[in-house]
């Protein structure tokens, strides 16, 4: 059960904006967050950006702990909130301040969903994230299992251990490993659309259609002209955008 | 996907409390705080023993393990010793990370963790269920009350650590700010930049620094030594004097049917989230 009434997230109360992209591999979250902030860029506004599992005071730890084949559920779930925590301290929380837009490619509902499928308990993962600040908008990339295997099996380099759940003993094979655990991770993501509501994108659309339905809930999020407080881009340019 | 994480410990937690002070006899399997771990099985843990020392730093908990574990292997124990940043994983990290000056509190406390849990999972569980004495200088508790000293809810910690196993002794070495003060002049003869709490600036200079963050730690320690069943160890007196009340202490959890008073469970978790600090 998870405890409803504890905050899942400290609300976000900063100047900026906080948009996030959540999805499974292949579900093609990354193109259209790219997409998204160019557009914002356009508009005038400041953006940046911050990806998952890409802390440098963690990556040495990170990369042993992989190579190795050290990690264990609970450890897997630590060393990620570790750098999602300094990400967020160090990078995510300032640029809040200063009024940015911060995009971020996936949130801590990704450690919601892979660390549960790991064996990680629900509410304790929810509770270990309880710092992060609530996004203003959390978007998830709803696509069937086989459409998102299709974009990322046979095209890309070969699948790595983690990324595979091949610390689950579910498959010998990886690419069989692969799918059963995107699968169940897919299974978490569908039963969070509605506890953390996300805004959910057909991610079976065109790249333009997706695009176009963001776009969409971001102009009525932010409305038609930048918020007072949220920060632009004139100054760095010494100049105004329209 | 119920089946796939483990179950939570929902039971009265009043009747699991009330079951760890009747424990005492040494066959009792160790229990997880809150959360438990998973893949482990408690069922296994039934002969080793699990002793912590905690305290501030400079209060001679390392002084104090050096002696203990010679003394323990005497009496025939198998002796693992351990603590804080010396897991494979994340020891070389922590210590990399503390060398720059970006290392946040969350972070910090989180990287803290981690190293914990790898050493829980691959040295202490199997210790323990190999029949081990394991002796650990440090536990979540300092983890918890560096946490909690830099503004970090109490409630988030105790959560988030809670997949620790409820050891069988906390020796709690217990010093004021003077005493700490005398040893850090005396030992190193320097303060140290994390010991001095500098990351969150608590005062002009080093000095000051260290007497505010070191009197907020050994309030928090204060604060969790009664909920967690810490023993407290007057640790103004000398070395030789702490060491003879230590294994005192330690002497009576072996006596087979002995009355001892265990570490526990906080009492009061099932009403943590209206008395958190947040």
């Amino acid at each position: 059960m998870i405890e409803k009434f504890m905050p899942l997230f400290v609300p976000q109360r900063f100047q900026g904006r906080l948009i996030v992209v959540e999805g499974i591999d292949g579900s093609g979250k990354s193109t259209q967050l790219s997409l998204l902030s160019q557009w914002l860029r356009l508009r005038g506004y400041a953006v940046a950006f911050s990806e998952w599992n890409s802390s440098p005071l963690v990556r040495e730890t990170t990369r042993r702990g992989k190579k190795k084949e050290m990690f264990t559920p609970t450890t897997f779930s630590l060393i990620h909130a570790t750098d999602f925590a300094d990400r967020l301290e160090r990078y995510i929380l300032p640029l809040l301040k200063a009024g940015a837009v911060v995009c971020a490619d996936r949130y801590a509902y990704t450690a919601f969903a892979r660390d549960v499928v790991r064996g990680v308990d629900p509410a304790w993962v929810r509770n270990l994230y309880q710092f992060a600040v609530k996004p203003n908008l959390a978007f998830y990339f709803k696509v069937p299992l086989e459409v998102a295997l299709g974009r990322i099996l046979g095209g890309r380099n070969a699948l790595k251990y983690y990324e595979a759940g091949m610390d689950l003993e579910l498959s010998r094979n990886i690419e069989e490993s692969f799918r059963i655990f995107q699968g169940r991770i897919l299974v978490q993501y569908e039963a969070m659309i509605e506890e953390m509501g996300f805004h959910v994108i057909d991610a079976t659309k065109s790249i333009e259609a997706q695009q176009r339905e963001m776009r969409r809930v971001v102009l009525k999020e932010f409305g038609r002209t930048r918020p007072p407080g949220v920060l632009g881009m004139e100054a760095a340019l010494g100049r105004t955008i329209a | 996907m119920a089946g796939l994480s483990p179950k939570r410990n929902t039971p009265s937690r009043a009747a699991r409390a009330a079951s760890q002070s009747a424990r005492g006899l040494s066959r009792e399997p160790l229990t997880f705080y809150r959360t438990p771990l998973p893949g482990i099985d408690c069922s296994e843990l039934l002969h080793g023993k699990l002793i912590v020392i905690e305290g501030p730093d400079a209060v001679g908990r390392s002084t104090q393990v050096q002696r203990l574990r010679p003394w323990l292997e005497e009496l025939g124990h198998a002796v693992l010793d351990t603590g804080m940043a010396r897991s494979a994983l994340a020891g070389k990290g922590i210590r990399q990370a503390k060398e720059g000056n970006t290392l946040g509190p969350i972070t910090m406390t989180l990287f803290y963790l981690t190293d914990f849990a790898d050493r829980l999972e691959n040295e202490i569980i199997p210790a323990l269920r190999a029949g081990f004495v394991v002796l650990t200088d440090r536990y979540i508790f300092s983890i918890m009350a560096r946490a909690i000293a830099r503004g970090e809810s109490r409630s988030w910690i105790e959560r988030t650590a809670g997949f620790a196993l409820v050891p069988h002794l906390v020796l709690y070495l217990k010093a004021d700010v003077p005493q700490l003060l005398s040893r850090v002049v005396i030992g190193k003869g320097a303060f140290d930049y994390w010991e001095s709490g500098m990351d969150l600036n608590f005062g002009q200079d080093m000095y000051d620094s260290f007497v505010k963050y070191q009197s907020r730690l050994i309030r928090v320690f204060d604060q969790l030594a009664k909920p967690y069943g810490f023993q407290v160890v007057d640790a103004s007196r000398t070395a030789d004097e702490v060491f003879e009340t230590l294994k005192e202490s330690i002497s009576r959890m072996f006596e087979p049917a002995a009355a001892v008073s265990p570490a526990r469970k906080p009492v009061a978790q099932a009403r943590d989230r209206s008395a958190s600090a947040d």
